[in-house]
This record gives structure tokens, C-alpha cells and sequence, in this order.
């Protein structure tokens, strides 16, 4: 196989000793077929075992490896260098602290994911002997894409709105909520109707579509959060008609 | 209750997206024939005239201008925040200002065409 | 070992010259200077054709120019690219229709719109005289 040298310009920080981030460079000797994580993991084995960085899984299903790959979020274990030119610049994730080199701090998102109640809320239980939930395979198909998401946190990085204004809840977050909702074995929909009230939630976004167009899962948070605000439109109207309730 | 406001705004916003992407380039487009000097048939005035003395036209005319108006101020909203200017609730004053007038005037005009 | 986590400033006036898609955005969403602009044209209209027709025909003349032309040429343009196709392509996205198990493609809805689009487009030529 073919190798390919690649120049890689990679963000470094050191808390205890710099001021701001800078930049090193490395040259990488590659096989054309990697993806830019097998660069940086070339990086930290052979060039500088300081490179701090997240990864784990190298196939695009646990969410750590998310990075800026010339400007662009991106999982680097599923871009392949055969897509990149020669010079690579990568950075942190956008919008988020620092922590050290390549490895940013999450804790607004992770508890933002907590806000919006992620789990299967019943307003009656079902009885012990009749545990299992029914749901069709087209009531599984409302909601299936949304289970999709592996918490990368890509989208917010795309967002320019959670850029401008970090109270937003964002993409993932509500695209969880949604998730749910749209789930027939949920009834907790008014519970997270505070995510429709606030003024931090759906109506922040306007629309931009970045993070459906780098979700690397193709979960499409953009359309979820846009079925939310139709949802709340419509919902006004429902509660000045009377009519309101969580399924059955 | 919060979810009121911002449900019903953008409720208006999406109304009138959907409506002026529809109406409005025939609209543009109606400008650009008047300003080629070419004035259609139904643009003459006692075809105009009549067509908004009748309540279809001024119910035709007033709802397309009234989403118009609304969904233009809201997102002029947004693209204030977008451009830096944070003072938000200045801003959506100014701009639900803007169409309220834009609101009235279209009443007030339509109202009195007979 | 002492944190100290370094934010990056981002600049609330110019972010969106970072890349194109947000680039295409702001050129999106200042369509609606057009909106309240020819909203407010037409409303002058309305106040021309309410007065009498001599102001009515004034209001007509005062269009006719080249500078007009062009104007309401390249606003046609510009709104066509950078609204209403634009929102045809993102109308699936608000309003996505299951059939059975299966999510009806996005393009029957886009084109079911640029069909409406169409005929609400012809019927108000022809409403007009234009056709």
C-alpha cells in the first residue's frame, strides 16, 4: 500500500504552562488508507507522547474522537486522509473550553442531556405480569433515527447559535427530547414541555442546519428541533382549545 | 406563560415564510413588468380598484401583507442577534413596531378603498 | 495538577465569514429586509390606490425606470435562490409524512411545492393579465 506524508498542524495546550493554545507541527508517514485518527495516534506512539486526545472505539460509535479537522467538526476516525489535502490544522471542538491539547470540556452539554429527561417517563405503570411494551415496527420507525445519536457533541459545535448564546440547549439535547416524545411507549411529554416554554430552548435556533449537515450519524437534529417548534406552535393552540394530555 | 409568546411568534414567522415564499416572487415579479412600462390588464386602475373593494381581495390582501410583515420583523429579530446587536428586547420591539404599523396601514388602506 | 480551561473567543459581528455554509445562512436570512421592504411597497400601493387614479398611476410611473428594472430584477433573483427555494428544500424537515414503516421522500414534498408554487404563481398572472 501506497504511503502519503502528511503535514499535521495540531492545537497544544498546556494549562499549567500556556497562557493561550499554539500550534505544533508533525510530519506523518501514512498508509493511504487511514483516517486522520491513525495520523494522531502515529503522532502520540512515535512523535510526542504528550498529545493528549479522546478516542476509543475507531468506528464512528462511541462519540469520543470528535475534533476540528481544517475548520470542520468532524469524528477523525471516519474521515480518511484520502479526503484531506497534504496540510491537516487540527483543533479542539468549537465552542467549548480547553481542557488540555485536543481534549474539551463537556460538562454544559453532558448536563443539558440530563435536562431534558432522556428516558421513558409512564404516568401509569404497567402491571408486573405484563411487563413488555408493545410498539409496532412502524411506531418504532417515528422515532428510530433519533436513537441514532452517539453524544459526539459535533453538532454543538457547529452551531453558531449555542456559539453566540451557551445557555441554548442546542442540537443533541433536544433532539433527545424529541426522541422521546415521539417514542409510543412514552407519556412525559408535558414534562418536558419546559424545554418549548424556555426561552433557552427550541426557539433559540434559527434554522442554520449546520449540525444535521456534520452529524456523523445522520441523525438530522435539525429537523428534530423543527418538528419541536411545530409541536409548540401547535400546542398553544391545543391548550387554549382544551385539549392537552400525554398518550395513553 | 412563556411557551404563549414564542409559540405564537414563530407560529406567525413559519405562516408567513411559508406564504411569502409561495406569493412573493409572482409579487416581485409584478413590479418588474410595471417597470418595464408595461402595465397588465388587472393593474389598471378600475381592475385593481375593484378587486380590493371587494372583501375577498381586501381579506387576500390584508392576510398576505399581515404574515409578510410578521415574519419578516421576527426574523429581522434574529438576524439582529446574528449580527452582534444583543440588546434583544430593543430590538423585537423595533421590529414588531415595524409591522404593527405595516398591519395598520394595510387595514387602513384596504378599509377605505370602496 | 491545576485546571485552567482556555475559552476561544468567538466574534458575535463576523462568525459567519468562517465558513460557507454559515455564509449562505446570513445571505438566507436577510431576505427579509426584501420581505418588509416590498411588504411596505405594496402598502404605498394600497395608499395610492385608495387616494385616487391619478396617484395610483403615479405610483405605477414612479416604478418605471431603468434603475427599477434592475432593481426588481436582481431582488427576484435573490429572493428565489436564497428564500423560497431554499425553504422548499427544508419544508420536508418541518413536516415529515410516515407512510406505513416507511418516511415519505423528501423530494415528493419538495416537489409538490414547487408545483403549488407553480400554480399559485400562474393564477396570480393570470389573475393580473400578465398571461
Amino acid at each position: 500500500m501506497r504511503t502519503r506524508q502528511l503535514e499535521l498542524e495540531i492545537m497544544r495546550y498546556d494549562p499549567e504552562k500556556d497562557k493561550a493554545p499554539w500550534f505544533q507541527n508533525y510530519t506523518v508517514p501514512c498508509l493511504e488508507d487511514w483516517v486522520i485518527l491513525d495520523a494522531i495516534n502515529y503522532v502520540k506512539d512515535n512523535l510526542d507522547t504528550t498529545l493528549a486526545y479522546r478516542w476509543s472505539c475507531h468506528m464512528m460509535v462511541c462519540g469520543s474522537c470528535g475534533m476540528m479537522i481544517n475548520g470542520e467538526p468532524s469524528l477523525t476516525c471516519k474521515t480518511f486522509i484520502r479526503d484531506l489535502p497534504d496540510k491537516v490544522r487540527i483543533e479542539p471542538l468549537e465552542n467549548f473550553p480547553i481542557e488540555r491539547d485536543l481534549v474539551v470540556v463537556l460538562d454544559d452539554v453532558i448536563q443539558k442531556l440530563y435536562q431534558v429527561q432522556p428516558y421513558i417517563i409512564r404516568k401509569d405503570d404497567p402491571p408486573a405480569e405484563d411487563k413488555e411494551y408493545i410498539q409496532t415496527p412502524a411506531a418504532l420507525a417515528k422515532f428510530k433515527q433519533l436513537t441514532m445519536c452517539i453524544n459526539c457533541m459535533i453538532c454543538y459545535s457547529a452551531c453558531p447559535q449555542y456559539g453566540l448564546n451557551k445557555k441554548f440547549i442546542g442540537p443533541a439535547a433536544l433532539t433527545m427530547a424529541h426522541r422521546y416524545n415521539r417514542d409510543s411507549r412514552d407519556q412525559g411529554k408535558s414534562d418536558r414541555l419546559n424545554i418549548l416554554a424556555d426561552h433557552d430552548g427550541v426557539w433559540d435556533c434559527s434554522f442554520v442546519g449546520a449540525c444535521s449537515e456534520v452529524c456523523p450519524k445522520h441523525v438530522d437534529p435539525a429537523a428534530a428541533i423543527q418538528q419541536m417548534k411545530v409541536d409548540g406552535a401547535l400546542e398553544f393552540w391545543k391548550q387554549k382549545m382544551g385539549i392537552t394530555g400525554d398518550k395513553s | 406563560m412563556a411557551i404563549a409568546k414564542k409559540a405564537v411568534v414563530w407560529g406567525l414567522f413559519a405562516a408567513g415564510g411559508t406564504l411569502t415564499s409561495f406569493v412573493f416572487p409572482a409579487l416581485i415579479a409584478l413590479f418588474l413588468v410595471i417597470a418595464t412600462g408595461n402595465v397588465p390588464e388587472g393593474l389598471q386602475f378600475e381592475q385593481i380598484h375593484s378587486f380590493a373593494s371587494s372583501w375577498l381581495g381586501k381579506a387576500c390582501l390584508f392576510i398576505v401583507l399581515f404574515l409578510s410583515v410578521w415574519h419578516a420583523a421576527h426574523r429581522l429579530r434574529v438576524v439582529a442577534h446574528d449580527f452582534g446587536i444583543r440588546k434583544d428586547t430593543l430590538v423585537a420591539n423595533a421590529v414588531y413596531a415595524c409591522a404593527a404599523i405595516g398591519t395598520v396601514l394595510a387595514a387602513f388602506y384596504l378599509l377605505t378603498i370602496n | 495538577m491545576s485546571r485552567q480551561p482556555y475559552i476561544r473567543p468567538m466574534s458575535t459581528t463576523t462568525w459567519y465569514m468562517r465558513n460557507g455554509r454559515y455564509k449562505v445562512y446570513v445571505l438566507r436570512e436577510l431576505t427579509s429586509f426584501l420581505v418588509m421592504f416590498y411588504s411596505f411597497l405594496t402598502i404605498f400601493g394600497l395608499a395610492a390606490l385608495a387616494a385616487s387614479p391619478e396617484r395610483w398611476n403615479a405610483f405605477l410611473a414612479s416604478q418605471q425606470s431603468t434603475a427599477m428594472i434592475i432593481f426588481h430584477g436582481l431582488a427576484l433573483l435573490y429572493f428565489l435562490f436564497f428564500q423560497t427555494f431554499p425553504w422548499f428544500k427544508l419544508a420536508p424537515k418541518a413536516m415529515p409524512v410516515q407512510v406505513g414503516e416507511k418516511k415519505l421522500p423528501d423530494s415528493y414534498i419538495i416537489i409538490g411545492h414547487y408545483v403549488a408554487w407553480a400554480v399559485v404563481s400562474i393564477f396570480i398572472f393570470w389573475l393580473v393579465g400578465v398571461i
